[in-house]
């Protein structure tokens, strides 16, 4: 392999004391602070500045309304238009799950329940939070349209069991769904 | 070129060279093999290592021929004009003549100078065919279905379907969730019509209670009316089934196919020594299935036996050694240390006489363990040593009547022709109360002994090893956790003479040990002396050195599949029935 020898550049006396960078910097910093003052900092308005500079004041204001439609936020479960829940426990996105963030206890359901047809339900639905790396894989696995990620982003606790969030807190989050599959009504 | 005898031989055309073995010459994806006579062309593939897409053919069931999966293209010899003298390349061979139709491999038996297809447009086309018009009907069910992750019907429309369905009309409707027995659920709209469990029934379990009813595509599965689904190798057909048609009611819903570890061992609950196959997710069994071995169960396995595992995760699970004396009352058990039980029970032992102390072990205990316990024996010096006989009703197919894995084994390492013998002399001697200090590793005293609850409280000292808590545990001074047979690593010996191994599928709970290292702290803690034995392999190695009929063996010599250590003239009546089906050409496994 050739080897390359590097010199150190030759700096002038200027260069060498610095102080005429220090004097240019200081100026830049002055510029943005005047242009601050006046409400002119550049990409305020589109970063939804709080008034002064580009800084949004989190928590009291918050980026809901700027989030792109392909944001990924939390996981969560969804029910369809008749209230039933979409997971059918099939599992995949326990195996797909790159940090094993998701565990997931299948269950049959009852055939007295209106959706016994189904057969197969989650008794229990855990996503462990902290592990959760919002990759969104579990969306895309799921054969059922029953996981999505959606926008909620402040996921908080005081304890490491706060941080996982069960079937309940899950359905919560996700709220229902409208359309899409429809194999398992009386059509199928 | 002289006429030498090689350059004769080199004359012979490779057809009467095959048919001197018994053999015809088959030609696969144009490669020459040999098989024997009467092979069936799928089997022959097989053999060949190409693989045939099937659905209904089973090795070791009768080939009706109804999933048309394995369709191939064939060909023959052209037959040869009056006079002709067949035409050969210069391997000997004749040209083969392919037939523009494709024939099923399943079905039909090879013949001299045939040729086999399985790849090719007819074939692949075929194929295609197939997997269309058995998806028509099947429904879109695998996110719930049970067989997902080893559905036949899933990997090969991977392979050979087209993804996405022409079909517009309505799906055939048929019955789900069918209750047909105690241990099986059927899905009709599942079922691709392969009738591998209706053969099964009928020709292995012989209970022929499954059926085909009406036609077409409206031909369902059906059990006969009045009758159930119940026999004892019921779930066999959930095993064989290609799709998730038939699924076990006791795995339903439980995991997932794809999470499962599969862990290959023995099966313990009697004394054919059913070659199983333990599937485990971290440290839970999900269930076992049979595993394949021709010189024990063939493919196939009992349910009561497969179904007997759910013990070792029950609540009266054993996890940490227990003694009388370290509680508040030596009336109550509380927890203890290995070394302490160790200390305490050695201390206690000294104070006896070697004939007032007597062993109980087990038959269900591995090789080593028998061996280790046999060692035990002698270090405290006393003869009185006994397992305890386990029989019952044997079946006309795999269940043995001694329900006692090991027998076989206790018998080579004990060096006796009746392991159980003094189990009666040793039962008189506590009632009596000749016999002062019991250890009993691994039996139940109370339910499988007719010790009663009174013996047990006449002795001074009782030490109990088991997987479970159990009455006679209750009685113990000393109770040792040990492992079931899915956490261990061990040989046994079944009643045909058949050394096989038992591999360990899941970890100990809590402070549960293997019974042979129990054994060998227990040994050395009486004894005083140094250890040398740090794994199982070590005690197999000294327990061949000492057997004759182990000798030259190790651990890890003996495989999966077991190795013939002693002929005992013990027929399996299973295989019976199979080398009779395969003599008359029923069958080709």
């Amino acid at each position: 392999m050739a080897v390359v020898k590097l010199h150190r550049p030759k700096l002038n006396f200027g260069e060498k004391i610095y102080f005429g960078a220090l004097i240019k910097g200081f100026f830049l910093t002055m510029t943005h602070a005047v242009k601050t003052l006046r409400g002119k900092s550049v990409g305020a308005k589109e970063l939804a500045s709080s008034g002064l500079g580009i800084t949004m004041q989190f928590p009291e204001q918050r980026w809901d309304e700027h989030l792109p439609e392909y944001y990924r936020g939390a996981p969560a479960l969804v029910t369809d238009e008749q209230g039933r829940e979409r997971c059918v426990s099939c599992q995949l996105c326990e195996f797909i799950c790159p940090p094993k963030a998701i565990k997931i206890t299948p269950s049959e359901i009852p055939s007295n329940d209106r959706w016994a047809k189904v057969e197969k339900r989650p008794l229990e639905f855990d996503i462990d939070m902290i592990r959760c790396i919002y990759c969104g894989m579990c969306e895309e696995v799921c054969p059922e349209q029953a996981i999505y990620l959606r926008k909620d982003y402040l996921i908080t606790g005081l304890k490491r069991t706060d941080m996982v969030h069960d079937k309940k807190k899950l359905y919560e989050i996700g709220g229902t769904r409208v359309g899409l599959v429809n194999k398992w009504n009386e059509l199928k | 070129m002289s006429d030498t005898p090689s350059a004769t031989a080199e004359m012979k055309l490779p057809k009467d060279l095959a048919t001197e073995k018994g053999m015809v010459n088959v030609q696969i994806d144009g490669v020459w093999h040999q098989f024997p006579k009467g092979t069936r062309m799928i089997e022959a593939c097989r053999q060949a290592k190409v693989i045939v897409p099937h659905y209904c053919y089973h090795p070791k069931l009768t080939s009706p021929g109804n999933c048309r999966m394995c369709l191939v293209q064939m060909g023959m010899p052209p037959r040869p004009a009056p006079g002709q003298e067949p035409t050969r390349d210069e391997n000997g061979y004749e040209p083969i003549g392919w037939i523009p139709r494709p024939v099923i491999a399943c079905a039909n038996t090879i013949g001299e100078n045939m040729g086999i297809r399985t790849t090719g447009d007819l074939v692949e086309k075929c194929r295609e065919g197939v997997m269309e018009f058995l998806l028509i009907n099947h429904p879109l069910d695998c996110p719930i279905c049970d067989q997902a992750g080893e559905c036949r019907l899933q990997e090969q429309s991977v392979q050979h379907g087209r993804g996405v369905s022409r079909f517009i009309d309505m799906k055939v409707k048929k019955p789900k969730n069918v209750d047909i027995g105690p241990r099986i659920r059927l899905d009709d709209e599942r079922c691709i019509m392969c009738s591998r469990c209706i053969r099964f029934m009928d020709e292995v379990a012989s209970d022929p209670v499954l059926g085909f009813t009406q036609r077409g595509t409206h031909t369902t599965l059906t059990v006969h009316p009045g009758r159930l689904l119940d026999s004892n190798y019921s779930l066999n057909t959930a095993d064989i089934c290609p799709v998730g048609a038939l699924t076990s009611n006791d795995f339903r819903f439980q995991m997932r196919v794809w999470f499962l570890k599969e862990t290959p061992t023995i099966d313990v609950n009697c004394g054919t020594g059913t070659n199983i196959t333990v599937w485990t997710r971290g440290n839970k069994i999900h269930r076992i299935t049979p595993r394949q071995n021709d010189e024990v169960n063939s493919a196939w396995m009992p349910d009561s036996h497969r179904l007997n595992f759910h013990y070792i995760d029950s609540e009266a699970r054993l996890t940490e050694p227990l003694s009388r004396n370290v509680g508040i009352s030596p009336t109550v058990h509380a927890p203890a240390t290995w070394s302490a039980s160790f200390t305490e029970a050695a201390t206690r032992i000294q104070f006896f006489k070697p004939e007032e102390i007597a062993i109980i072990a087990s038959a269900r205990m591995t090789n080593e363990e028998i061996f280790l316990t046999r060692a035990l024996a002698a270090e405290i010096g006393t003869s009185q040593l006994s397992l305890v006989p386990r029989f019952a009703d044997a079946d006309a197919l795999l269940i043995a009547a001694d329900r006692n894995p090991n027998t076989t084994g206790a018998k080579l390492i004990l060096d006796t022709e009746d392991p159980y013998a003094k189990l009666g002399s040793i039962r008189d001697g506590v009632r009596s109360g000749q016999i002062k200090a019991l250890l009993v590793f691994g039996e139940d005293l109370i339910t499988d002994a007719d010790f009663t609850a009174d013996d047990l409280a006449k002795l001074d000292f009782f030490l109990h090893s088991s997987v479970l808590a159990n009455p006679s545990s209750h009685a113990a001074d000393i109770v040792l956790p040990t492992a079931a047979f899915a956490e261990k690593r061990g040989s046994m010996v079944n009643l045909c003479g058949r050394l096989q191994r038992l591999n360990q599928a899941a970890q100990l709970p809590g402070q549960a040990r293997d019974d042979w290292e129990m054994l060998r702290d227990l040994l050395l803690a009486i004894s005083g002396g140094k250890n040398e034995a740090h794994h199982v392999e070590d005690i197999f190695k000294a327990l061949a050195e000492t057997v004759p009929s182990f000798n030259g063996l190790t651990l890890s010599k003996i495989g999966h599949q077991g190795t013939q250590i002693a002929d005992t003239g013990y027929q399996i009546p299973l295989l019976a029935n199979e080398r009779a089906r395969k003599a008359a050409g029923l069958i080709n496994g």
